[in-house]
């Protein structure tokens, strides 16, 4: 049930957004963190939970890389 | 540099001491099934599912006053769809609605807001059960009730927290070697909720998103951390190590901590949210839901909710019990662990 669904914000209305999943456009609240236009964001049940960063599959390895070599 | 397919071999030709790995999550436990995890695994490794699926821990006296509210007149009961299909003593919303019961099913609790604010003479009651990431969400429902003055809404609420849970299977001696943490429950606490559970009983955690690749790097992490009381953060996308400030103050201003009931485990201390005292006006009556009466002795979800047993050790499962006809919790919502079993690891 604690699914979320990653999406893009389109944009700002208060504290809505509108938020593009796949070509999907869907109204989400968002009143539990800052965001702006263009910000890959999480939904989860119709609320933008987090704005998603900068994290891809060669950092994972990192920090795994990391961990083997401490 | 390590790659993939050097993880990937050692996943399936490790050949140590066996392990056992419980992803707490009920999103973890469908995306392993779905990604055929296991499948991927030495036998050596066991991945065993938790209790965080909302809908499987929720006890019968829940459904039964839900199913109360909503064939009183004036009511509708809103809720998710899983719940609809969960038996409670007598019957199921589904059953309840069959009967003519008012229930309408939503996909984003702030759906209730327009119906409430269009239908001033019904009361809309929302079925609110869930974790650490849905409870904020039910805050800010209030908070815009509240300023909207829509005062025809009220929660029943089933809001449980992760770490006391966490903490009550651990102190049963249980044999897990570490957890997959939630991956949606971290993005609003931080990794900091882990690290106390972590230390006190020297078990490691890995926090992970939810494609395949997250996953098995959670696994390899537990692996080469066992025995270890590290908290790893894999879904750094998502999770911080500090929890999201605007959320917690919202489940502060709203929730109250106090003693809550869980299908097949029994009453855990401080291990539920509810709504405060001067909130009252917006509780549909939420205090004192602890009876779980199992209509089918045999049902074995408790046991499956804390990693005990597997969903092939119940004797209902895949016979009495199919996602068709679910005997028990764990086999109504599609992130119960003997629902993906059925539905993507029968062999």
């Amino acid at each position: 049930m604690c699914v979320a669904v990653p999406g893009k914000v389109l944009s700002i209305n208060g504290t809505k957004a509108i938020v593009d999943f796949c070509g999907n456009k869907i109204e989400a609240e968002a009143g539990l963190v800052q965001i702006k236009i263009g910000d890959s964001v999480l939904v989860h049940a119709g609320c933008i939970i987090q704005v998603l960063s900068d994290f891809d599959r060669d950092m994972l390895l990192d920090i795994l890389t990391e961990m083997e070599n401490a | 540099m390590l790659n993939f397919n050097e993880i990937t071999a050692y996943l399936k030709d490790y050949d140590e001491e066996p392990i056992s790995l419980m992803e707490v999550c009920g999103t973890h436990t469908a995306a392993i099934a779905k990604c055929g995890l296991r499948s991927m695994l030495s036998d050596k490794i066991k991945l065993v599912s938790g209790p965080g699926c909302p809908v499987c821990v929720t006890v019968s006296a829940y459904i039964d006053k839900l199913c109360a509210l909503s064939l009183m007149a004036g009511n509708t009961v809103v809720t998710f769809g899983d719940m609809m299909r969960v038996h409670g003593s007598q019957s199921s919303l589904n059953e309840a609605k069959s009967s003519g019961a008012s229930v309408q099913m939503v996909y984003s609790p702030f759906d209730i807001l327009k119906l409430a604010a269009d239908n001033p003479n019904i009361t809309y009651i929302f079925a609110a059960i869930g974790f650490e990431t849905t409870t904020p969400i039910y805050a800010l429902l209030l908070e815009q009730a509240i300023a909207k003055s829509i005062n025809n809404i009220k929660l029943l609420t089933s809001l449980k927290t992760m770490p006391a849970a966490l903490s009550w299977i651990c102190s049963q001696n249980s044999k897990i070697d570490g957890f997959i943490a939630p991956g949606h429950v971290s993005v609003m606490t931080g990794s900091e909720i882990y690290h106390a559970i972590a230390e006190k009983y020297n078990l490691p955690f890995a926090i992970a998103g939810f494609d395949g690749e997250q996953i098995l790097a959670a696994i390899y992490t537990l692996i080469k951390q066992k025995k270890s009381n590290k908290v790893v953060n894999l879904y750094r996308s998502a999770v911080n190590e500090n929890a999201n400030l605007q959320a917690s103050a919202l489940i502060k201003k709203y929730f109250v901590e106090d003693t809550a009931s869980w299908r097949g485990i029994g009453n855990i201390a401080a291990s539920g949210l509810y709504l405060k005292e001067q909130y009252n006006a917006f509780d549909a009556g939420s205090f004192g839901l602890d009876n779980d009466n199992n209509l089918t002795p045999q049902c074995r979800c408790g046991e499956i909710l804390i990693g005990n047993l597997s969903p092939n050790d119940c004797p209902l499962f895949g016979k009495a019990c199919m996602p068709q006809n679910p005997k028990g919790a764990c086999m109504v919502s599609e992130e119960g662990a003997c629902f993906t079993k059925f539905s993507y690891e029968r062999n």
